[in-house]
């Protein structure tokens, strides 16, 4: 495990994972089926095991245009954990997935109960899923690839 | 050769003589004279071009010459130019490409030989500067076969150094003030009550066969010993001196010091540093095209990375502040210069210092540099 | 003094980019080793620096984005034209010597690294596993579209994501950083070779680094402006590195301090 894990359960603690993974159940999705929608509660979050969820917001006369993508191992929702506890994004499956599902009130109620459980949930949630894909915004911001930005390479002025 | 001589006493007359030896051999000497009020370096015809009679004044941002009464020939320290104005050219073709009607493209390469340079009057510091821009230009994996054959067909004739300028710190750089290896002659001017003589030691065998056919006469203990204790007395009044530390260490270790931002406040990223330093090497390629447009030549010509575009990539320039660019030189010259060449790029000629417009003073930031550092160094580092 | 190569072929890759096949006119340069890079002349613009996409015998395969005059002029090169080349030059990509290989390449940055992948695919047989990665910004924008599934068939894992994905990409979207987890590597048998815009680079060996890669197994390719390719123009500074003979290849052990400190 290092710092920058991306397995949202390699970055737990194992007597926090065993909590965690107690409230979880089994959950398929198929290809092309939507998990989530924008604006909608979310009630429910996921620890994807295997497949490929894409994360996409609706853009008039484009449709879902997809943000990024999620892969095995990755939490799949973290607006659960803060208010309002609505999805920022949309989510669907873009192949099928297994994942373990949890229901968010539950964790809640439980990282109300267990400050230690909480905070090591906050931390993880917060450097695995949120910071990590922080930086990775913030990096293609920088749309390092364009013509013009220094991907022209060993090119002369 | 054991009847050639290996050191030996000449005058005047004989450094007369060593020149018109020099051109006889069809060598274009090139020494020290007086012009536009400075001592610079160009094609000597005689001895009496040298610059007898002359000295210079020296300290940050400022050079004067002062007429002496000793009428000594070597007693200035190191004018603007160097070296590197004959050896690295300013501006080179290094080939052309011709197009003919099909766009086939053909590439040529003149082959005019290189000028036979005799250089007299080569600095105990610029002996070294020449040395280190052959390990540049020669001693990679690739070598610039125009500077080769120049180097190869020049012949050195060094002055040790008895006069030391203010701006001076060849002996923080160990290059100086006496004459390090690669010369074919070396002299040593005497000037006392024994009279105005030159100690001549020859280094190669050409030197040594020079030395046989001018006026000379041995080398008498007398003039070995005011030979030797003038140089001496040269190393113990240096004008500067650099910090006793390692300075690779100093560089790569102060590269976020506050100290860039002071001197890049007085820095004009002018360049002038660099033309004047005789280790500095940097080039860029110009290519010209003439009206026909089949003809276009290849050229080089000196460059300094204190121009704005001298590292550019597509997104612009990378050393885009004067900070960034001060601070390459200086660590450039002081500290990665071991790692890319195996040695330090400063001689300690102080040119860059006295060709500054606003004087600042590489000494002078290396000894911040170094202040700054063990000020922040936790007292056991220290 | 460039050496005539004629054009055989000039290929758009993507908008903006083209890939030249090039065949010595006369007598042929030295044999390139991946990664290592060529001077290339455009008649009367000047010469700049690429590192060879491909060598075949004495063909040599650039592929070029329009960015400066030098390469605006080379991406209009055509087939029959000819152009000057000089080389080979720097370091090139070691062979992959641990039993995992790991390739990184974001934008064009493939380029330099499509004839380390080809080379590894070819002897697949020799290593543990080899995974591709490839960032690109958008799925037009993919370098040799038509060669990854061959890559893919000859063993390699071959995994690719874009900043802006287009309607219809199945594929992933995010930082090429995120493929990471699901590239097959034991960090300590790993040999990663990394090439792409300075930032990337950045990221990927750091990332790479913190999952157990020895950093002096983590090479890199780095970009400076160079004039000359010999060692003698000094514009290819990266501190202590002279990018045209201790690179552009470098270990991240090398490169790692050199590329933190601003505007060095």
């Amino acid at each position: 495990m290092t710092a920058t894990a991306r397995r949202f359960l390699d970055a737990l603690p194992a007597v926090y994972r065993e909590r965690l993974l107690s409230f979880a159940r089994d959950r398929s999705f198929t290809a092309g089926s939507r998990v989530f929608d924008e604006d909608e509660e979310a009630g429910l979050f996921w620890i994807l095991r295997s497949g490929r969820v894409a994360l996409d917001a609706q853009v008039p006369g484009r449709g879902p245009v997809v943000v990024e993508t999620l892969g095995p191992g990755e939490l799949l929702g973290w607006s659960w954990l803060f208010e309002p506890f609505r999805w920022h994004l949309g989510a669907a499956a873009s192949e099928a997935v297994e994942a373990h599902e949890f229901d968010a009130a539950r964790v809640r109620a439980a990282i109300e109960d267990d400050p230690a459980f909480g905070l090591a949930m906050t931390r993880c949630v917060a450097s695995v899923a949120i910071g990590r894909r922080l930086r990775a915004c913030r990096i293609r911001l920088l749309d390092l690839y364009g013509p013009a930005n220094g991907a022209g390479r060993r090119g002369p002025p | 050769m054991a009847d050639v001589p290996r050191s030996a006493v000449i005058g005047r007359d004989g450094l007369d003589s060593l020149i018109r030896a020099l051109s006889a051999r069809g060598r274009t000497v090139v020494g020290p004279t007086v012009r536009d009020g400075a001592v610079v370096l160009a094609e000597l015809s005689g001895g009496d071009d040298l610059p007898y009679g002359w000295g210079v004044e020296l300290e940050a941002g400022r050079y004067r010459l002062v007429e002496r009464a000793d009428g000594a020939a070597f007693a200035h320290s190191a004018g603007p130019q160097s070296w590197k104005t004959f050896l690295h050219p300013q501006r080179e073709r290094q080939w052309t490409a011709d197009r003919d009607s099909d766009g086939a493209m053909t590439f040529s390469q003149e082959a005019t030989p290189a000028p036979s340079y005799a250089f007299l009057g080569v600095r105990p510091c610029d002996l070294r500067a020449i040395a280190i821009q052959d390990r540049v230009l020669t001693g990679g994996p690739h070598e610039d076969s125009n500077y080769r054959s120049r180097r190869e067909r020049a012949l050195l004739v060094a002055v040790e150094c008895t006069e030391p300028g203010a701006t001076c710190f060849c002996v923080s750089m160990g290059t100086g003030p006496a004459a390090g290896p690669g010369y074919d002659l070396a002299l040593t001017e005497v000037v006392d009550g024994a009279g105005h003589r030159f100690l001549v030691r020859a280094g190669t065998a050409e030197g040594a066969s020079l030395l046989d056919e001018i006026p000379h006469r041995t080398a008498d203990p007398g003039t070995r010993a005011a030979a030797e204790s003038a140089v001496t007395a040269a190393a113990d009044h240096m004008g500067r001196t650099m910090p006793p530390v390692d300075l690779q260490a100093l560089m790569r270790g102060t590269l976020s010091a506050e100290r860039w931002d002071d001197v890049a406040s007085r820095c004009l990223t002018c360049g002038n540093c660099t033309m004047v330093c005789p280790t500095c090497f940097c080039t860029t390629a110009e290519d010209i095209t003439d009206l026909t447009g089949d003809h276009s030549e290849r050229w080089r010509r000196w460059e300094s990375c204190f121009d704005l575009e001298f590292t550019h990539l597509p997104g612009g320039p990378v050393r885009a502040t004067p900070h960034s660019r001060y601070r390459q030189w200086a660590t450039h010259k002081l500290g990665t210069w071991y790692d890319q060449f195996g040695s330090s790029g400063c001689v300690g000629c102080g040119r860059c210092i006295v060709w500054c417009p606003v004087g600042i003073d590489i000494t002078e930031e290396a000894h911040a540099l170094a202040r700054e550092r063990d000020a922040h160094a936790p007292a056991e580092e220290r | 003094m460039p050496v005539p190569y004629r054009v055989l072929r000039a290929g758009e890759e993507t908008p903006g980019t083209v890939t030249l096949e090039l065949v010595p006119e006369h007598v042929a340069l030295n044999p390139f080793r991946p990664g290592q890079f060529a001077m290339v002349y455009a008649f009367g613009a000047g010469d700049a620096p690429f590192s060879v996409s491909g060598m075949d015998g004495d063909r040599l395969t650039l592929t070029v984005r329009s960015a400066g005059a030098v390469s605006a002029a080379l991406a209009r090169a055509r087939a029959g034209g000819t152009l000057g080349v000089r080389g080979p030059f720097g370091t090139g990509w070691d062979e992959p010597a641990g039993r995992d290989v790991l390739v990184v390449a974001g934008g064009i940055g493939l380029a330099p690294l499509r004839p380390l992948v080809r080379r590894t695919v070819a002897a697949r047989e020799r290593y543990g596993e080899v995974s591709v990665l490839i960032g690109a910004r958008r799925p037009g924008e993919l370098l040799y579209n038509g060669e990854i599934l061959g890559w893919r068939e000859a063993g390699a894992r071959v995994l690719v994501t874009v900043d802006r994905p287009e309607p219809g990409w199945a594929d992933d979207v995010g930082v090429v950083t995120n493929l990471l987890d699901r590239a097959v590597f034991d960090p300590a048998v790993t040999d990663a070779f990394v090439c792409g815009p300075e930032v990337m680079i950045r990221v990927v060996a750091r990332e790479l680094a913190g999952r157990g890669v020895p950093a002096e197994r983590i090479r890199v390719s780095l970009e400076r402006t160079m004039h000359c390719g010999t060692g003698h123009c000094g514009h290819c500074q990266l501190g202590p590195l002279l990018l045209c003979q201790a690179g552009p290849v470098v270990s991240w052990a090398r490169a790692r301090h050199p590329m933190s400190v601003r505007e060095l």
